[in-house]
């Protein structure tokens, strides 16, 4: 037997490893990196503190100038990504894993439980996503940051159940997941190791598609007015403190605007360029 | 080669001549096939045989100057008539395709727009052409159809391609290329697919209109049997190269080439059990094929010669050419090698498995009626059946896949549940289901080492490292090096995968394995392995096989006894040579019949 731990196959490039030679995937990949690094030690470099005034409202002193209260712009923004980078990944994160128990539950179980899944599914669908959020909130004063998180979480499940339930309709009825079945394997296994891995390509994109949404809504949390600490800085709350300034100083809105954006494009890159290689090795 | 090329120009007009032709791929300087000279008389039918990756369709488009995305031709002529095809311009060579040249695809479902009644799709086609008047082409698609031997009353124009049985369908795209009276006709595997019933129709039709227009014919396909009956001239491609052409009775009573007779005894014959061989290794891929002879790696007459030198085809006799420097060397090769003798019918049976009134149900329909059969220990028994017989429906309900079924199932004396989970880890270990497509039947995510090794964690056989040293072992057995331990299953071929399936279902250590169809997914010569293999283990352990086929010459060398199966009712059963020699009933005379065959 040593002989053939000694010449192993020629194992295939780790997964990983192939995925860096795609150019979408790296360039997400780089582009994610830097502005989460950017969120993380941009605070030990900030010209000012979080909530420190620089000067008059909408002046244009410092790099960006100063926003309605005349904090420093490139300050905030240093200080504001973390925040929601960290709520919108952990509520991402809750929403793919219910939507896919959800979705894979009722896709593998058929019939008569599949239809009642996915009929309550629907239900909770036909709410726009941000309704059952600000339902909540509003009777919620001052919500911690854990709450933000349930709320776009399970507003997220029943999406990505949607999904997942088409992606698994696909592979349950394959031979192999058959062949398990025959073997008797659990249940639980069969859906872990047999229905799950070969659901990552569509899945990963769709977790790419949920965290810019995420953000989009902790953003738009924020701009009104729900947030966990409304003193606190904070890409999403910044647009709507500065948005009366727009005119006048337009980089407190453009500078939190830009770096969401950058931020979703290169997760969103990322997603897709891992999509693209999952689909090329099922092939 | 300029004599045998002064005598094609000399044929006479009709017909097509391939010069040389080349196509290579577009992305990399890689040849998907190259050298290849064919000539096509006027009413001839003309075999192209290959096995997959050997570029057969390629050489079939080509005719009408097409090649598929990612790919060109990029050297030699394709004369008709003296024009080259390549040459022409492309409007004129739109106008040929389908007029002068025609092609019937393989896929006849996919041929026909779903969304247009046949009449109208027949109809168009002369509408686009600007040939007749409404009412004339009307009465041509009638005509056409009459040819063919479809009805052709107002009722079956207005239908929809999906109204249509397979072999209808199929019948359709052939009047629909003979329509315009082509002088050349391509056909791409038509009938793979078809039960041989309306395989064999499908065939007579082709063969007799061909004959009866004088239209030349290239007929591509995998099936040797099939070649066997309709072709007047054969050629086999392997490797993107044709190796051996000639006459049909030449190819099959003398054939020089290596690879052309291992081919031949890999086929299953109707009239006598045979040892069935396959080829080692795997058709190379365009870009990694060996030097020298493109067979050399694979071929048991190899010498170092063939390694260094590409040979070139060669005239050996009259019309009969053949790619291999060693042909005179080689010996005579004899269509009865390999026959052994049928199963003994005598034999003593142990019965380990038997199915008492079983009847099954999808839903309400009732597909499976009353069927009663059994195994004995260390006893191949063949479902045998058109599509829709219910072969594998029964093998299915048996494997507890499938669980909608009432009837009784013994295992040895023991009544069986009616699903997998029901029955308890014991009989699920003993009866091991193998399925039919190995692309569809292994986890592509997981390594060959984790497939295999899965039954025996789970049955508690073996675990770490005596388990992946079990697993080698397997391996061996099913004739895979363990130097594919860790590859994932998308990795390897669809004779590789079976042979992992294969391994799977021994990791268990059965008494009793379920075959649904597992070879027909393959090539023949993989084929012959898959069954030598089958056979070795049957001997060697005892092991009980169903053997779920169409294929009734497959069932003469492997099979002991055979069940006929018609619409969900077995209509004969019995030991494999009393049922194939003296039929009793007339469906299994039928089947036999249509059953192409070489042997």
């Amino acid at each position: 037997m040593t002989a053939i731990t000694s010449t192993p196959a020629a194992a295939p490039p780790s997964f990983f490893r192939r995925a860096l030679k795609q150019k979408r995937f790296a360039v997400g990949l780089t582009v994610t990196v830097l502005v989460v690094l950017f969120a993380i030690f941009a605070p030990l470099f900030a010209p000012y503190g979080e909530n420190e005034t620089a000067g008059p409202p909408y002046s244009s002193v410092g790099v960006l100038g100063t926003d309605y209260l005349g904090q420093d712009v490139l300050s905030r923004v240093m200080y504001g990504g973390v925040g929601i980078l960290v709520i919108s990944v952990l509520a991402t994160a809750l929403g793919m894993v219910l939507g896919i128990l959800i979705g894979v539950v009722a896709a593998y179980s058929g019939g008569w439980w599949d239809e009642v899944i996915m009929r309550l599914n629907d239900v909770l669908l036909a709410f726009p996503q941000i309704l059952l959020a600000l339902v909540v909130l509003t009777a919620v004063e001052n919500p911690a940051p854990w709450v933000i998180i349930l709320l776009v979480g399970l507003s997220h499940a029943p999406r990505v159940a949607r999904v997942a339930r088409g992606v698994a309709l696909g592979i349950v009825s394959r031979d192999f997941v058959v062949a398990a079945e025959a073997l008797g394997e659990k249940r639980s296994r069969v859906i872990l190791a047999e229905v799950l891995p070969n659901m990552t390509g569509p899945l990963l994109a769709e977790a790419g598609l949920r965290l810019t949404y995420s953000i989009g809504l902790v953003a738009a949390l924020g701009f009104l007015g729900f947030a966990a600490d409304p003193g606190a800085a904070n890409w999403g709350q910044m647009m709507n403190e500065n948005r009366l300034g727009l005119a006048t100083q337009p980089w407190s809105v453009m500078a939190p605007v830009l770096m969401i954006a950058i931020f979703t494009i290169g997760t969103n890159l990322m997603a897709d360029g891992l999509a693209q290689i999952s689909q090329k090795r099922a092939d | 080669m300029t004599a045998t090329a002064a005598e094609r120009q000399a044929t006479p007009s009709g017909g097509l001549v391939v010069e040389d032709l080349e196509v290579s791929l577009t992305s990399r300087p890689v040849d998907v096939v190259d050298d290849i000279d064919l000539v096509l008389h006027p009413g001839e039918v003309v075999g192209l045989v290959g096995e997959s990756g050997s570029g057969k369709t390629t050489v079939g488009t080509s005719l009408l100057g097409y090649s598929r995305a990612g790919a060109l031709i990029s050297a030699g002529k394709v004369l008709l008539e003296g024009r080259d095809v390549l040459k022409l311009p492309w409007k004129e060579v739109r106008q040929l395709r389908g007029e002068e040249i025609a092609y019937v695809p393989q896929d006849p479902a996919s041929a026909l727009n779903p969304s247009i009644r046949i009449g109208k799709q027949i109809v168009e086609l002369m509408e686009l052409r600007g040939i007749g008047t409404s009412e004339s082409r009307r009465q041509g698609a009638r005509d056409g159809l009459a040819e063919v031997g479809l009805p052709n009353d107002d009722e079956f124009l207005k239908r929809y391609a999906h109204q249509l049985s397979g072999g209808q369908v199929q019948r359709v795209a052939l009047a629909m290329a003979f329509l315009p009276k082509p002088k050349v006709l391509v056909l791409d595997e038509p009938t793979t697919g078809l039960d041989v019933t309306t395989q064999k129709m499908v065939l007579d039709t082709m063969a007799e209109l061909c004959r009866a227009y004088g239209v030349s014919a290239l007929y591509v396909t995998h099936d040797l049997a099939v070649v066997a009956n309709i072709a007047d001239r054969v050629a086999v491609m392997y490797a993107g190269q044709i190796v051996e052409v000639g006459p049909k009775e030449t190819i099959f009573a003398h054939p020089s080439h290596p690879y052309t007779r291992a081919l031949l005894d890999s086929i299953p014959h109707l009239s006598q059990a045979r040892a069935l061989r396959g080829i080692p290794g795997r058709t190379p891929a365009p870009g990694a094929r060996p030097d020298g002879c493109r067979f050399n790696d694979r071929c048991s007459f190899a010498v170092d010669e063939c390694r260094r030198e590409a040979p070139a085809l060669r005239t050996i006799a009259p019309d009969h050419e053949v790619r291999c420097i060693r042909v005179e060397e080689i010996g005579v090769w004899d269509i009865n090698r390999g026959t052994v003798p049928d199963a003994d019918p005598d034999r003593q049976r142990d019965v380990i498995l038997s199915l008492e009134g079983l009847n099954v149900f999808y839903g309400r329909k009732h597909v499976v009626h009353d069927v009663n059969l059994d195994l004995a220990k260390g006893e191949v028994v063949a479902l045998v059946g058109e599509s829709g017989s219910g072969k594998t429906t029964i093998s299915r309900s048996v494997g507890g896949l499938h669980k909608d079924w009432t009837g009784i199932v013994n295992f040895e004396g023991r009544e069986l549940a009616k699903s997998a989970r029901g029955r308890g880890a014991e009989d699920r270990r003993r009866m091991q289901y193998i399925f039919q497509n190995p692309y569809l039947s292994l986890n592509p995510r997981l390594t060959v080492e984790q497939i295999i090794r899965r039954p025996m964690e789970l049955f508690g056989l073996a675990k770490g490292k005596p388990a992946t040293d079990r697993v080698v072992e397997l391996m061996e057995q099913v004739a895979l090096g363990p130097g594919m331990l860790y590859y994932e299953a998308n990795r390897l071929s669809g004779g590789e995968r079976q042979r992992v399936a294969i391994a799977r279902a021994l990791a268990a250590e059965p008494d009793v394995m379920i075959c649904d169809e597992i070879t027909s997914a393959l090539d023949v010569s993989v084929q012959g392995s898959i069954v030598a293999l089958l056979e070795d283990l049957r001997k060697q352990r005892g092991i009980s096989m169903l053997f779920v086929t169409h294929n009734l010459a497959l069932v003469r060398s492997i099979a002991a006894r055979v069940e006929i199966l018609q619409a969900g009712r077995v209509v004969e059963s019995g030991p494999v040579v009393s049922v194939m020699e003296t039929p009793r009933e007339e469906y299994t005379r039928k089947l036999l019949a249509n059953s192409p065959s070489i042997g």
